[in-house]
């Protein structure tokens, strides 16, 4: 019971010292979303991603995935509500949603919790697996099915 | 640079809700969208003191112990620098044992836990690969069992909801590798130049008590 409380009280100290950082990402992030400026990021480059394989549907989904995970969670359910589950487009989503999680929060929550500042060479190297998560997601459905 | 991150994503939102006349949803987005924060961080909090306060019941019954020796083998040549039973590893441990096993409540705050851990513990010299190392275990997200991504399958009628299981895993596991690689391309050969930032903050930190492992 004492060790516990210990424990706990030392991270809610912590959650407190998260939150403006996250009331600041958050807010960002929600503007960006009900701008639209992703979707038509997503509608400008879907020409070049479909050449390569790489189904149009699940290009916002790739988009929102780093940024935003309730959004993500959205997207999916709504994509899903347009496309088969069981299709080829489908599955890419699948994979894609199950396989990355939302970087830049999680770079955010982790850096603010040890008081130090996120530099440029943990945004690349999080976001090359991200972007290698998304290439493969549509080669990997491609060997499995 | 999470900073100019999160200043692009303002003057973006803003400059391109005006030509697409959506400065109303915008604005209105910015007011819920803060409520909202305080609603995840007090989620976060109750989380964070839960965990927190398990991971150090779980210290002293010598259980983080275990669970370090199981996964010691494959994590600990991925942090060089700690200490193999160091407090950090076993932080580590269970972090990626939570991510494992799809518990997504309690990964955050014993991430959180982790990365503390390793900035208590290390030389500046290393510090920022590791927590670069944790965030991309994190991010890559290896999970046995994708009860989301299923659950929203099943509801849409998939013949199948779990046989998305295996490319998943397949998919975490080769991006981690990419990941892995890129870890090891920015941070290898300039180990020395990238120091810790915030220094001084760091330091306080060290002299703190964090997550349990410290006697107090």
């Amino acid at each position: 019971m004492e060790e516990f409380t210990k424990g706990a009280a030392e991270n809610l100290r912590t959650a407190v010292e998260l939150m403006p950082t996250l009331i600041l990402l958050v807010t960002a992030v929600g503007m960006l979303s009900a701008s639209g400026a992703l979707t038509a990021f997503s509608e400008l480059a879907k020409p070049i991603i479909s050449r390569l394989g790489f189904p149009a549907e699940a290009l916002p989904l790739a988009v929102i995935r780093p940024i935003s995970g309730s959004g993500a969670a959205a997207m999916f359910d709504s994509i899903l509500s347009r496309v088969p589950p069981d299709s080829y487009e489908g599955r890419v989503c699948a994979v894609l949603m199950g396989s990355t999680e939302t970087t830049f929060y999680t770079i955010a929550v982790y850096y603010a919790a040890v008081r130090i500042k996120a530099e440029l060479p943990v945004f690349v190297t999080s976001l090359t697996a991200d972007m290698a998560g998304f290439i493969f997601s549509a080669l990997t459905v491609r060997l499995f099915y | 640079m999470l900073d100019i991150v999160i200043t692009v994503i303002f003057i973006l939102s803003v400059a391109y809700s005006i030509p697409a006349a959506k400065v109303g949803e915008v604005s209105a987005a910015a007011v819920t969208s803060c409520a909202d924060a305080v609603e995840l961080t007090l989620n976060l909090a109750g989380n964070m003191a839960l965990w927190g306060g398990f991971l150090r019941v779980a210290q002293k019954c010598g259980f983080t112990d275990i669970v370090n020796k199981l996964s010691g083998k494959v994590l600990r040549p991925l942090f060089p620098g700690l200490a193999p039973d160091g407090a950090a590893m076993k932080a580590i441990s269970m972090n990626v044992t939570a991510n494992l096993l799809g518990l997504g409540n309690a990964a955050t705050p014993l991430g959180i836990c982790a990365v503390r851990e390793i900035v208590r513990e290390e030389n500046a010299k290393s510090t920022t690969r590791n927590i670069a190392m944790l965030i991309l275990l994190n991010t890559a997200s290896i999970q046995l069992i994708p009860v989301t991504v299923a659950a929203i399958r099943a509801k849409y009628g998939s013949v199948s909801p779990w046989d998305c299981t295996l490319p998943i895993i397949a998919n975490s596991a080769a991006a981690l590798f990419i990941g892995i690689l890129a870890v090891t391309a920015v941070f290898g050969r300039r180990k020395a130049n990238v120091g810790i930032s915030g220094g001084a903050a760091a330091a306080d930190l060290r002299n703190s008590y964090a997550c349990g492992s410290k006697e107090s």
